[in-house]
């Protein structure tokens, strides 16, 4: 994706499809010889881990999708059909379910690696931003997906999220109404979910080219922030990262295998083992934990539009992150304060998780609003005043430099490595 | 509606039906001038409930088919007559992995069961013995008629009562339950609501057609009259004829009937992460030797 492929096909075969199609080109310049950064810790593993993850709810989504019913009569009983009575359903769907808990695991680590090393920085807002607009497609397909097994949380935490809109002024009702397909949830709006759950992860997939698109021009940052200057400062994508990223990748399906088989409802909710009854409200509504620290930031503002308008900040925020963030050195390694601030957000942004899943009453409710005005202060006070009060520490002056920890020269045959044997 | 208003319908409505708060709240207080928090108690369940040991709990858990055999006749003869179980069909009673009647057990139980069908060619509906493929059948025709009989309110489906009942477990034990593979909530709850029905506190008043149980999840008093005395059901294998077995047998088969194939998902589960862990050793050593010859 980056610059004239340097593919040479031997096979006849080969060539002639090279030169009506340069696919095999296309593959072998992003994923063969892509020099990448030779310092890359497994943080830069993730990206892969997301890129395997999206494929995996694909597949598990479309099998689902063979024998589930998007009516309110049937969703509930044909998920439990599928526990039940497909073949392996239950391993399915709770790969599935389990998968949409995973898939956000990885997405958190990777912002917040992006976060820590000012990944986000010239020359990668394009980047930075595309991710941001991946990770609002995957919580608009998280929150739907929630929605089809038509339990009891499904049917409220739809009910809550979709009154939201109704804060918008003159229009709110109107657009709640239009987006219901009804004037309550009901089986046009399971009917257009799952349509839209079917929809928007190609829309994802369709992005996240995008993504690798914008990475493949810049390259990757590295745990230095220091950009690649040399040749050897690369390595190249085969077989180095090829082998890192599947260790990194199969480490996290043990993880993943561990939700999956042995505690599979320990990310779901109890309610949602209730089919939906409009009749009688769940005595907690709560979003996926995945969405909590947004739904703490939505509670702790008194204003209903207010809350709404901070919800839906709290992301925007991080799309100008690019531009909030003063300082010229990217990686948090050589930023002695920004180090310290960056992990009292995370820490702030972990609580506010926790406030989310806790009743909005009494110590609850103030220290979600401390945490909450703690978030924003991050973003629009300390990242612009860092940078330009910060002293950082001096940067070492190549990867290779930093790797060696000197100036001793690389063995000069080691980039190309095995791959030339 | 707003976020407010409904938090605030969570407060109100968020109870249910079945317990009678409002009518505890008007008597109550003078009441808690007498005896304090025992007789208004303000979180549920009053008592939390204690972890039991179940045969299919942790890595290699698998349910006993003698006790899943038990607990059936305890629904059958209990439960069933105010319970339905929508989910389940009498061809999973000989189901590997679940109570494991041989297939003609299966069938005679079936058959003691008749079961409407039909239109036949005539247009009449009509009765029939039941078969493996049918369902269990309900006690009530419809979910009106089984709240008519019930106080106003219908008894719920025990079909996934075990997975659809969670106490909150609280720090830090929810992150500890993740280690210790805490994944019988249900079935400690359910033991737990089924042996607790006693006398309330001095000074608590329960409304008529209720009955206090400190171990309900969602108030002080149940709708549920205790279902289960010492002796009632008659075992023919020898285990203990009393309350605390009867619960713990049928709430072992609430968690089969919850989550039927257990037994197959810890297995597989089993041999999944042994060969990722395998893979991933392999991957390791690869990994090494590639990144030897480079520094990084």
């Amino acid at each position: 994706m980056s610059g004239p492929s340097t593919y040479q096909p031997q096979h006849p075969a080969l060539k002639w499809l090279e030169t009506r199609l340069p696919i095999l080109g296309l593959v072998h310049s992003s994923f063969i010889v892509f020099p990448n950064p030779r310092n890359l810790n497994y943080f830069w593993t993730f990206g892969g881990i997301l890129a395997f993850m999206l494929v995996a709810q694909i597949a598990t989504g479309v099998v689902l999708a063979m024998h589930y019913t998007p009516h309110v009569t049937l969703a509930f009983n044909s998920v439990e059909g599928i526990m039940r009575d497909v073949n392996s359903g239950w391993m399915l769907r709770y790969l599935h379910a389990n998968g949409a808990s995973m898939f956000f695991i990885a997405v958190y680590i990777h912002i917040f690696r992006g976060l820590y090393y000012g990944s986000y920085k010239a020359p990668r807002e394009v980047l930075w931003i595309l991710g941001m607009i991946i990770f609002l497609l995957m919580m608009a397909t998280g929150f739907m997906g929630y929605v089809l097994p038509w339990g009891q949380m499904s049917f409220w935490g739809a009910t809550v999220i979709t009154n939201l809109f109704g804060a918008i002024p003159l229009v709110g009702q109107t657009i709640v109404t239009w987006l219901w397909g009804g004037f309550s949830v009901d089986n046009p709006t399971l009917n257009r979910f799952f349509a839209l759950h079917y929809l928007l992860p190609f829309i994802i997939a369709g992005v996240v080219v995008l993504h690798i698109w914008a990475l493949h021009i810049p390259g990757s940052n590295n745990p230095t922030g220091v950009s690649v200057k040399e040749k050897q400062d690369t390595l190249p994508f085969h077989p180095y990262f090829t082998v890192k990223d599947a260790l990194g990748l199969v480490v996290f399906l043990i993880f993943y295998c561990y939700f999956v088989f042995y505690v599979p409802n320990y990310l779901g909710h109890a309610d949602n083992y209730i089919e939906a009854n409009p009749l009688v409200t769940p005595a907690h509504i709560v979003p996926e934990w995945y969405f909590l620290p947004f739904y703490a930031i939505l509670r702790s503002i008194p204003d209903k539009l207010l809350g709404v308008i901070a919800m839906f900040g709290a992301i925007a925020v991080l799309f100008v992150v690019p531009w909030l963030d003063t300082s010229k050195v990217r990686s948090a390694n050589f930023r002695p304060l920004y180090r310290q601030f960056f992990w009292i957000w995370a820490v702030a942004a972990v609580g506010l998780g926790y406030i989310g899943a806790m009743p909005p009453e009494g110590g609850y409710l103030i220290v979600g609003r401390i945490l909450t005005v703690y978030y924003f202060a991050h973003f629009l006070i300390i990242l612009p005043l860092l940078g330009l009060f910060e002293k950082p520490r001096p940067l070492p002056a190549s990867i290779t430099e930093a790797v060696l920890g000197g100036g001793a020269p690389v063995t000069a045959g080691a980039p190309s490595g095995p791959q030339t044997k | 509606m707003t976020m407010k208003s409904l938090s605030t319908k969570l407060a109100g409505l968020g109870l249910g039906v079945m317990i009678g708060l409002g009518a505890i709240g008007a008597g109550a207080a003078f009441a808690a001038e007498e005896h304090g928090e025992e007789a208004q108690p303000t979180h549920f369940p009053i008592i939390k409930p204690t972890l039991e040991p179940w045969s299919f709990a942790g890595l290699f858990g698998r349910f006993d088919t003698a006790q899943l055999q038990r607990g059936y006749q305890v629904y059958k003869e209990v439960c069933a007559s105010c319970h339905s179980m929508n989910l389940m069909s009498f061809r999973n009673l000989a189901q590997e992995g679940g109570p494991h009647f041989t297939e003609a057990q299966a069938r005679t139980v079936a058959a003691s069961y008749q079961v409407q069908d039909g239109p036949n060619d005539a247009g009449d509906m009509f009765e029939r013995p039941g078969r493996l493929s049918d369902r269990f059948p309900s006690p009530f025709p419809n979910p009106e008629a089984a709240a008519a009989a019930n106080n106003g309110k219908a008894p719920p489906d025990l079909s996934l009562m075990a997975k659809a009942r969670a106490v909150e477990r609280g720090f830090p034990w929810f992150v500890l339950d993740l280690f210790t593979q805490y994944e019988e909530g249900g079935p400690d709850y359910i033991h737990g609501l089924l042996t607790g029905y006693k006398e309330p506190p001095a000074g608590m008043q329960i409304p008529p057609g209720l009955h206090y149980n400190p171990h309900f999840v969602s108030g002080p008093a149940i709708a549920m009259p205790p279902p289960l005395s010492d002796g009632q059901v008659t075992y023919t294998d020898g285990a203990p004829q009393t309350v605390d077995q009867y619960s713990r047998d049928v709430a072992a088969f609430l968690m089969w009937t919850a989550e039927p194939h257990l037994d197959a998902r810890k297995r597989a589960g089993f041999q999944v992460i042994i060969f990722l862990i395998v893979f991933a050793g392999l991957l390791y050593v690869t990994k090494k030797k590639i990144w030897s010859k480079v520094a990084h």
